[in-house]
């Protein structure tokens, strides 16, 4: 056991701390990691287009796809280094959400058609999982897929689609046979967005941000060529998708960049005159935080090696989810503490994003509401506690 | 002992939950707290009207002779209602200040205003670099012949934009800190040297970053004493800590309400969410947390009137109790209610938001624990 990095592992580190110093010059200002709402969609390809030319946008894949063959040493290397730079993320719905599906489950016609187009950011991908009736039970979805000669005809609805007014496809998971056990009637497809019949409506969250939208689908005709895998066998690929979203859940590089800030404003805030970090009460709660997400850090790593020596993440990655999104709503509760009074004004309602009180006070208790969707999104955590109970403790 | 209202209390909340039910409904709500104004005047008139105004004012000056248990009614409903409206910083705050310290020509010139709805007041006390310290003020008042020349910055003065006066705590001497050398005026929003920039709040609310350079405030204006205001702030604070603290019960108990309602219809793995124990128990401990919030609130409304030591360590209490019962069960509410509850278009995220600027409004929950701390 070590924790010490080797001369290649720190050479690697410095080679992507020099691509991000020559990023940070080319990208549009303003779009560091702190989520600043309603972006474009240029905006959000600007950073995604960088990595792609540099070969670095898909740390995921195999190599032989398009993948950087990083081992998990680099991968956690390139994580710490663009969370500390507050560089943006990438999107995760094409990259680490379907195209994963695509590579494993998907034919060699569909690896060819979308794998590139993910890579290159051509194509803008969103999530057709949730449906107004479906959220932590998602198997009982209902939006109908028939079959009819070469296609499928789809009707029905999804909701909580993440940035869907920017998709060029969406994956969707749709019922094939509404006679069987839910879980054996499911289908994966692939729609293109601009197919006739889809229609999305925005929905406006806490902070007033578009950020989720319904996606409705009204007789579309989709291709079966468009299906992943199997008819009915969706379930399988919907799960397998299911893990890979929880094991990038628990954002610890990204956690650590939020708390060194709420340390810094928490240093620029004053109480009686010293500064706030200074401040007994707070500074526990600042400690207590950063020691919660050590032992996160740390159950990651663990995560990590195992998956270094070849076994993939099984149930227990729940963990990660569980700890990682109360880590992350903790750091924007004591942000929101932290600002005091410039907690209360609203700059979005304003129409420029003009700050009220000090720069750093923008937008947090925004930020505050907006991640309370964290325990509620990619199964809520009373889900991800049912999976630990049932599938790790055997309850 | 006793613990039950009055029958004039209790008409008194009858009447303005049946204003608010049949006339302040969220979807209009919604509508008008986004219009420029921010809100719907016509709700300030029948306010004055149906005597809610007045109903905690004395009746020498024209008040219905309540006290802090009608406020604490009025409030309770608002929190119920979302309520917008000033009331808090015009009568318990404005009122307050004037009953207990406004020279007879003040209490004469304005409660009797205060009570028909015809002045709307704000509090301008809070300032960017002072936190909750109340004595914490680089706002200075220097005495200049038969007036006090205003400078400084006030942040974050809600109801400010709807104001007409805004009552102001300045140094009038000593060190930034000190607790003595401080006063409380009340001046005329339009008085030259007055500059306002106005925007909207997380809670919906309206607030203005507040300067004054220069403003000439007439002496007739200075509330209680020279130099030795802040126990005067201390007591009309306190006074608007157990308002909001009835305001943050009635905006709880509607989001235990809807969350429980919520959880019996609401289906996953084919039966209500309401029917998985897990869920029971955070309701459950929602629940608890709202009769908690309830009680202490009822205890700092009773002991408002007690010396102000024991006064102090009541407001803190509640205070305390309030910020923490107000983040578990706005959490709670929507994590339960689940997406739908992060929309703005259900209540459920509204209240929310205003429950947690309540935790922020005259000290957090660790500045009300140091205080109590500190009192014991």
């Amino acid at each position: 056991m070590d924790l010490t990095f080797s001369p290649e592992e720190e050479a690697f580190r410095q080679e992507v701390r020099a691509f991000i110093a020559d990023a940070k010059t080319k990208l549009p200002k303003g779009i560091g990691a702190a989520e600043s709402a309603d972006r474009s969609k240029e905006d959000y390809l600007a950073w995604h287009k960088l990595l792609y030319r540099k070969g670095w946008v898909a740390p995921l894949w195999p190599k032989q796809y398009g993948g950087t063959g990083w081992n998990v040493t680099q991968r956690y290397i390139f994580n710490e280094e663009t969370a500390a730079a507050d560089m943006p993320t990438t999107l995760p719905f094409g990259l680490n959400m379907v195209a994963p599906v695509i590579f494993t489950y998907g034919n060699e016609e569909q690896k060819k058609k979308y794998l590139p187009r993910i890579l290159s950011g051509e194509d803008w991908w969103c999530q057709g999982y949730s449906e107004p009736g479906s959220g932590s039970d998602l198997a009982s979805l209902r939006t109908r897929a028939v079959r009819e000669g070469d296609h499928y005809i789809v009707n029905g609805q999804k909701t909580w689609t993440t940035l869907a007014q920017f998709a060029d496809m969406i994956f969707c998971l749709v019922r094939t046979d509404p006679n069987v056990k839910q879980q054996e009637g499911i289908t994966f497809l692939l729609i293109d967005m601009k197919t006739p019949g889809i229609t999305v409506k925005p929905i406006i969250v806490l902070d007033g941000a578009h950020e989720v939208n319904e996606v409705f689908f009204d007789n579309v005709k989709v291709p079966v060529a468009n299906r992943v895998g199997d008819e009915n066998k969706g379930w399988t690929y919907a799960k397998f998708l299911l893990v890979n979203e929880r094991s990038g859940i628990a954002g610890v590089a990204r956690s650590k960049k939020a708390v060194e800030r709420l340390k810094e404003i928490a240093g620029a805030e004053t109480l009686d005159g010293s500064p706030l970090i200074g401040d007994e009460d707070f500074a526990r709660k600042v400690a207590d935080l950063e020691i919660d997400l050590a032992a996160l850090e740390f159950t990651e790593l663990r995560t990590l090696a195992q998956e270094a020596r070849g076994q993939m993440a099984g149930p227990e990655s729940s963990i990660l989810k569980i700890r990682g999104t109360e880590i992350q709503q903790r750091i924007t509760e004591l942000t929101v503490e932290a600002i005091g009074y410039f907690a209360y004004p609203n700059e979005r309602a304003l129409g420029h994003n003009d700050n009220v009180g000090p720069d750093y006070a923008l937008g947090q208790a925004g930020h505050y509401f907006n991640m309370r969707k964290t325990s509620i999104y990619g199964g809520s955590n009373e889900i991800q506690r049912n999976i630990i109970a049932k599938a790790v403790l055997g309850l | 002992m006793d613990f039950s209202y009055t029958e004039e209390q209790t008409l008194l909340r009858n009447s303005v939950a049946k204003y608010l039910a049949d006339n302040y409904k969220f979807e209009t709500w919604r509508k008008f707290t986004r219009s420029e104004a921010g809100r719907d005047p016509n709700h300030w008139k029948q306010f004055a009207e149906l005597g809610l105004l007045a109903a905690a004012l004395p009746e020498e000056h024209g008040g219905l002779g309540g006290g802090v248990v009608e406020s604490s009614v009025i409030m309770e409903e608002f929190g119920r209602a979302l309520v917008v409206e000033p009331y808090l910083p015009t009568v318990v705050i404005g009122g307050g200040f004037l009953k207990h310290g406004g020279s007879d020509a003040l209490k004469e010139e304005w409660l009797a205003k205060i009570g028909a709805g015809e002045s709307i007041l704000a509090f301008a006390f809070a300032e960017p670099k002072g936190r909750y310290n109340l004595a914490d003020l680089t706002t200075t008042a220097k005495k200049q012949g038969g007036s006090y020349i205003l400078n400084g910055q006030k942040a974050v003065v809600i109801g400010a934009p709807w104001a007409d006066h805004l009552i102001v705590t300045a140094r009038t001497s000593g060190g930034q800190r000190d607790k003595n050398g401080i006063s409380v005026f009340i001046v005329d929003k339009k008085a030259k040297g007055v500059a306002t920039r106005d925007y909207p709040t997380v809670d919906s609310l309206r607030a203005s970053e507040v300067t004054f350079e220069n403003v000439e405030v007439p002496a007739a204006n200075l509330i209680g004493t020279a130099d030795n205001g802040l126990p005067l702030i201390e007591q009309v604070v306190d006074e608007a800590i157990a308002a909001v603290c009835a305001e943050a019960t009635g905006a709880m108990k509607v989001l235990v309400d809807t969350t429980v309602e919520y959880s019996k219809t609401r289906k996953q793995f084919g039966v209500p969410i309401g029917k998985f124990q897990v869920l029971q128990h955070r309701m459950v401990d929602m629940f608890v947390q709202y009769e908690q919030s309830v009680s202490i609130t009822l205890m700092v409304t009773l002991k408002l009137a007690e010396e102000a030591a024991e006064r102090a360590k009541a407001a803190s209490a509640a205070k305390v109790t309030i910020g923490k019962a107000g983040r578990f069960v706005g959490q709670q509410a929507v994590q339960i209610h689940g997406g739908i509850g992060m929309t703005d278009e259900l209540n459920v995220g509204h209240y929310f938001k205003r429950l947690t600027l309540i935790d922020t409004l005259f000290g957090n929950t660790d500045h009300h624990l140091k205080r109590y701390a500190a009192l014991s």
